[in-house]
Formats: C-alpha cells, structure tokens, sequence
C-alpha cells in the first residue's frame, strides 16, 4: 500500500485517463455533496422548528379561564369563571404525583415601573418559584423568587434583561430599589430568556405578593404546570393528555361550568403539540435521508459501474502486463488502489465542499425554521467510508476475476 | 474459451539450444501458437514436460508463471501488444517495473534498449504516434529489457508490410547475432528462411526439424 513505485504507477495511469478519473470523482463528490447539503437542511430545519418552540418548557399544561357561554345549573351563560388560590391547591393536591413544576400567575399588564428618572411600562406577573423552569429562563444575576419570599409576601422583584438594559442602564441593579406604580421593591436576580426581549421585558414578583398589593385576594389569572415525562415520549403525551382532561373536568365541577362548555375553562397542553412538531421533524429528516440514502445508492451503483467499465477496459493491458510478469494480485491491488484513491480523494473533497457550502450560506439564512445548518461529521465521513468500501467492492469482483483470467485469452480480448 | 476440447498438440519433441534463432511454421491450425504460448507459459500443456534452463516448468500457478514470465522470457506479439495511454519508454520499462527495478535504473535500462533498436528519439512518444514497424520495434525492446533467456515472437511480421518486415526481422538477427535464443512463428517462407532452423507443424506434429541456410534480412533491405 505504501510502495511508492506502485504509487507513481497509479498516478500515471490517472493522469493519463484524465476524463475516467474525472468522471468517476464526479460521480462520488456530487453524491457526497448532495447528502451533505441535504442533512444539513434536514438538521437546519430540525434546528429552526426546535428553536421556535423551546422557547418555554414543551411539556406544559396551562389553564386560563374565560366567560361562561352556557347555562348550567339554573346559572346564567356569561359569568365569567375566576381562578382562586382554593382551584390551585385543588389541582395541585390532586395530581400532586404526576406533576414536576407548577406555578400560579396574577399579572398585571403594563405596569408602570420606574428607577429614579428612568420609567417604562412592563408586564409584571406574580408567580411561585417554579415559574423559573416552565418558562426556561435563564438566572443572569442574582436568584429567583424563592418559597420565602412567596409565604412571606415579600416585596422583592426579579427583572428581564432588556429592562436591566432599559431603566437601570447597564448599572448592577441587584439590591436596589424599584418602584411598581409607585411601591418599592428590591431587585434581586435579573433573568434571560430564550423568548428573546417579549419575555425579557417582565418582571416577576412573588404571587402573594402581587395579590397583596394589586388587591386581588384570593384571585389568580392562571395556573400552570408541566408534568413529570415518562421515558417513552407518546407515553408522556398520553400521561400529559389525560391530566390536561382531568384537570379541565376538575375546574368545570368547582366552578359549575357545563362539561360541554368549552371557553369558560381552557387547558393547553404543549406536549402534544409537540408530538405533532416532533413528527414532524421526523418526517422531514426521514425525507431527506432517503433521498440522501437514494443518492448515495446511485453513487455506489456509478462507481461500480464505472470500475466494471474500467476492468473491463483494461482487460487487454491485464494481459500484457501478465505476460510482462505481473503476478495476479498486484494488478487487482492496482485497480483497487487506484478505486480506493479516487473515490476517496473525490469524496472527502465533496464532502468538504457541501461542509464549506453548508458554513458559508448557514448564517446568511434569515428564517425563523432554519437555523444554524449543519452535519454531523462523523455521519459524513462515515458515508464517505462506505462509498468508498462500496467502490472498491464493486471493483474487487470484476479485477480479480481479469486478474484470474489466463494472460492468452486476456491478450485475445479485443 | 469454448467449452469443447481439441486435441492441438499430439506429440512435440525437440530441443533448442542456447543462442538458436529457430522458426516455427506450419498452415493454421498446425498447433504453432499454441506451441509457442504452452513455451511462453501463457498457457498450460495437459501432459509432457518442458524444462527451460534446467528447470523444469511443471505446476505453475499463476504466482511462478508470473515470476518465470518475467525472468525467463519475453514476448513479441503480432499486434504488438503495448499499452496505449504509456510512451514508448514507459512500455519498454514495464518489465523493469514488475521485476521490481527502482525508477531511475528503469528509465536508463528502457532508454539503452530503445536505442538498441532505433527509437531513442521517439522514446516519449505514445504508441499510436509510432508506425507499425516503430510499434514492434518498441514490442522488441520491450521483450528485451528484461534480459530474458529466450524471445517467443508469435508473427511479429504478420501486420507489416514486407519492407517493415525485412527490417523488423534484421533486428531480430542481430539480436540473435548477440547470443539471445529467439522462437519465431510464422507461416512465411522467407521469413522463415531467415532463422537458422525450422521446426515443420502439420496438425499437432513436427512432419520436419531442419536446420536452413540463413538468409540476412539486410540483403533485401
């Protein structure tokens, strides 16, 4: 393999078969190429429709309430159905084991907050602790609302980024003071989210706390949670489905709202939208790969097909090369060789180019559902490989079976 | 490759000395071809024996047939056989290749052969270049470059003209004159006439074994 006089051999023989060589590095580097390009896209996708939804927690069940739209126990329609603190515990007592996080929400909607000179107007949520993980946020500085300051109601504030950025200026804001329509409340964790500024233009305050000071009571705007998932993904999205159901008839029966009812109580459940997403997903990598696959096939078919051609071709100077002394297996390591050689040469240099291509054109890509393409290197080369193996292969029969031949009918071969 | 057998050779016997410069002729289908290539171990003989050099050539597979090709003999062919895409000086080193010479000895060895047989000139040009009697010329200093016991030259005049021929066959006497022990088939008188004996084949049998009054190919030149 390392004889440097076979070496020379083979580069001769390639250089002058220059279109053989040629066509032969195309066929490989195209069908490299093209898989290349085509995984990319796939994981790019993959990536973009991931991105969109990984934004908060996939596996949550969230309940909001609307107005009654049907009579139901000698009850008017048009009632609207208020959350208290009582339906909470009641769903959380209930589905205690099967859930992981679970939070109550007051917000209030464009709530003035100032420092010093600087005011805006920003969304601000009382929560529990657990808000931090259903919504995927990100502690930059400080820490979260934490069980104390809910049981102690106290008045402490974790802020977004973008209004670290916006009123505090870039200034640490952590322990100083910032007034919620005129209260003041200390600043104690800054948070990031994958969200980007919608989310990060919010301000939590323990939920207690948020009852307190904007009157509410025992009121709370929504509940919600995400459930514990099972290892088997349709498992977990049948588990979460089923909870999402109980949870809704649960409500409709503390707050006498017709089973049928369907805007009074409202439960979203993300995981089966996820489901839908994932299959999706699925469906178009698994697209993608059989047209790689198929691709590459036809690359593996072209190859062989061209070493039959190349043998065959070279039946004659088999023979001549036999009768000058050639043993059998230094002409069959030679058309290996030479295969080998060229398929890999031409394959790792598709693959380096749709890898050049795919870094290249990759950032450029301005869309919401495609991001950051890319292959794994491994399956590249590892394609690369079989090609290669499959080349050589389909070369091996039809050389070795020349190489076989008696030099006299070789040199007969016309 | 027909799958029906035929009885070609019934009955050879004969020797050749070292430096002979015998020719074999008989009609097609006389058996000389396949004479010739059973001695250039191209192909095999059912029963005999066959001894080149004091070694017994028996049991060949196709690892010794290679090794014995390329030590003991070198072949010219009717359609002189060289490889189309290599220049006349890298189809003359091919056998230096295969008997594992390093690059450099190869060229200088192929080069003194090419102008042993007056193509230094022509040495980087490819064969369909060259003119038929250039091609065999090349075929012949190609057979020689590996210092081969004997020559075996099936018809190496049968795709020449007669002028080409004569010249052809003046390099194979003066390859001869040096002390190479050269076979020729052929089936043409004169060409005959100018080896130093013929071997007669009539349907797989030596009918004469006669040693002839070499005529010069220079004579006609």
């Amino acid at each position: 393999m390392f004889d440097l006089e076979r070496w020379q051999e083979i580069f001769e023989t390639l250089q002058k078969n220059k279109l053989r060589t040629f066509l032969t590095g195309l066929s490989v580097a195209s069908g490299i190429f093209i898989l290349v390009i085509l995984l990319g896209f796939s994981k790019g996708i993959e990536n973009g429709v991931k991105s969109q939804f990984e934004r908060d927690a996939t596996n949550r069940v969230s309940v909001w309430t609307g107005v009654t739209t049907k009579g139901y126990k000698g009850l008017n329609p048009g009632r609207y159905i208020q959350l208290k603190n009582s339906s909470f515990d009641a769903v959380e007592n209930k589905y205690d084991d099967y859930l992981e996080y679970r939070t109550k929400d007051y917000a209030i909607w464009g709530a003035t907050v100032s420092v010093n000179n600087e005011t805006g107007n920003y969304r601000v949520r009382g929560t529990l602790p657990d808000n931090q993980f259903i919504e995927n946020a990100d502690i930059g500085f400080g820490r979260f609302i934490n069980q104390s300051d809910v049981d102690g109601s106290k008045k402490v504030a974790v802020i977004g980024n973008k209004i670290k950025t916006d009123i505090f200026k870039g200034e640490d804001p952590i322990n100083q003071n910032i007034q919620i329509f005129g209260m003041n409340f200390k600043v104690v964790g800054v948070f990031y989210d994958p969200g980007g500024d919608r989310e990060e233009g919010q301000v939590y305050i323990p939920v207690s706390t948020a009852q307190k000071v904007f009157n509410a009571g025992e009121n709370i705007r929504n509940m919600t949670f995400t459930v514990k998932m099972a290892d088997n993904f349709d498992q977990a999205v049948e588990q979460s489905n089923a909870i999402a159901l109980g949870i809704e008839q649960q409500l409709k029966e503390i707050h006498v709202v017709a089973p049928d009812d369907v805007s009074a109580v409202r439960v979203f459940n993300t995981l089966e939208e996820a489901q839908k997403i994932y299959s999706l997903i699925a469906a178009i990598s698994g697209v993608f790969w059989f047209v790689g696959i198929g691709t590459i096939i036809a690359g593996i078919v072209g190859v062989g097909n061209i070493m039959l051609i190349i043998v065959k071709e070279r039946t004659k100077e088999i023979g001549i090369r036999k009768a000058l002394g050639a043993m059998p297996m230094s002409i069959v390591g030679m058309i290996l060789q030479e295969a080998v050689f060229v398929t890999m040469f031409s394959g790792l240099f598709g693959l380096i180019l749709g890898l050049g291509l795919l870094e290249l054109v990759g950032p450029q890509i301005e869309s919401d559902f495609i991001k950051y393409p890319q292959v794994d290197f491994n399956i590249a080369l590892t394609t690369v490989f079989l090609l290669v193996f499959a080349g050589a292969l389909a070369g091996f029969i039809p050389a070795y079976r020349a190489a076989m031949i008696k030099p006299i009918d070789a040199l007969r071969d016309e | 490759m027909g799958s029906n057998s035929l009885h070609v050779l019934k009955g050879i016997n004969f020797d050749v000395k070292e430096g002979e410069l015998v020719s074999i002729m008989g009609s097609s289908g006389s058996g000389k071809s396949t004479l010739l290539n059973i001695l250039g171990m191209l192909d095999e003989a059912d029963s005999g024996e066959y001894i080149l050099d004091n070694v017994p050539i028996k049991n060949l597979n196709e690892k010794i047939a290679a090794k014995y090709r390329n030590e003991f003999l070198g072949f010219i062919f009717q359609s002189f056989n060289l490889i189309n895409y290599k220049s006349a000086l890298d189809n003359v080193s091919m056998p230096l290749y295969y008997k594992g010479i390093k690059r450099k000895e190869r060229t200088e060895k192929a080069m003194h052969y090419l102008e042993k047989v007056g193509l230094a000139e022509w040495s980087h040009h490819l064969p369909s270049e060259l003119s038929g009697g250039q091609k065999q010329r090349v075929a012949i200093a190609r057979a020689l470059a590996s210092d081969p016991k004997v020559l075996l030259a099936d018809e190496p005049t049968g795709a020449l003209d007669t002028k080409t021929s004569y010249e052809v066959m003046e390099l194979i006497q003066g390859i001869n004159d040096d002390g190479k022990t050269i076979l020729v088939v052929t089936h043409e008188d004169d060409i005959a006439h100018m080896t130093k004996r013929i071997v007669n084949l009539k349907d797989g049998l030596i009918i004469d074994d006669s040693p002839v009054q070499q005529v010069r190919a220079s004579v006609h030149v």
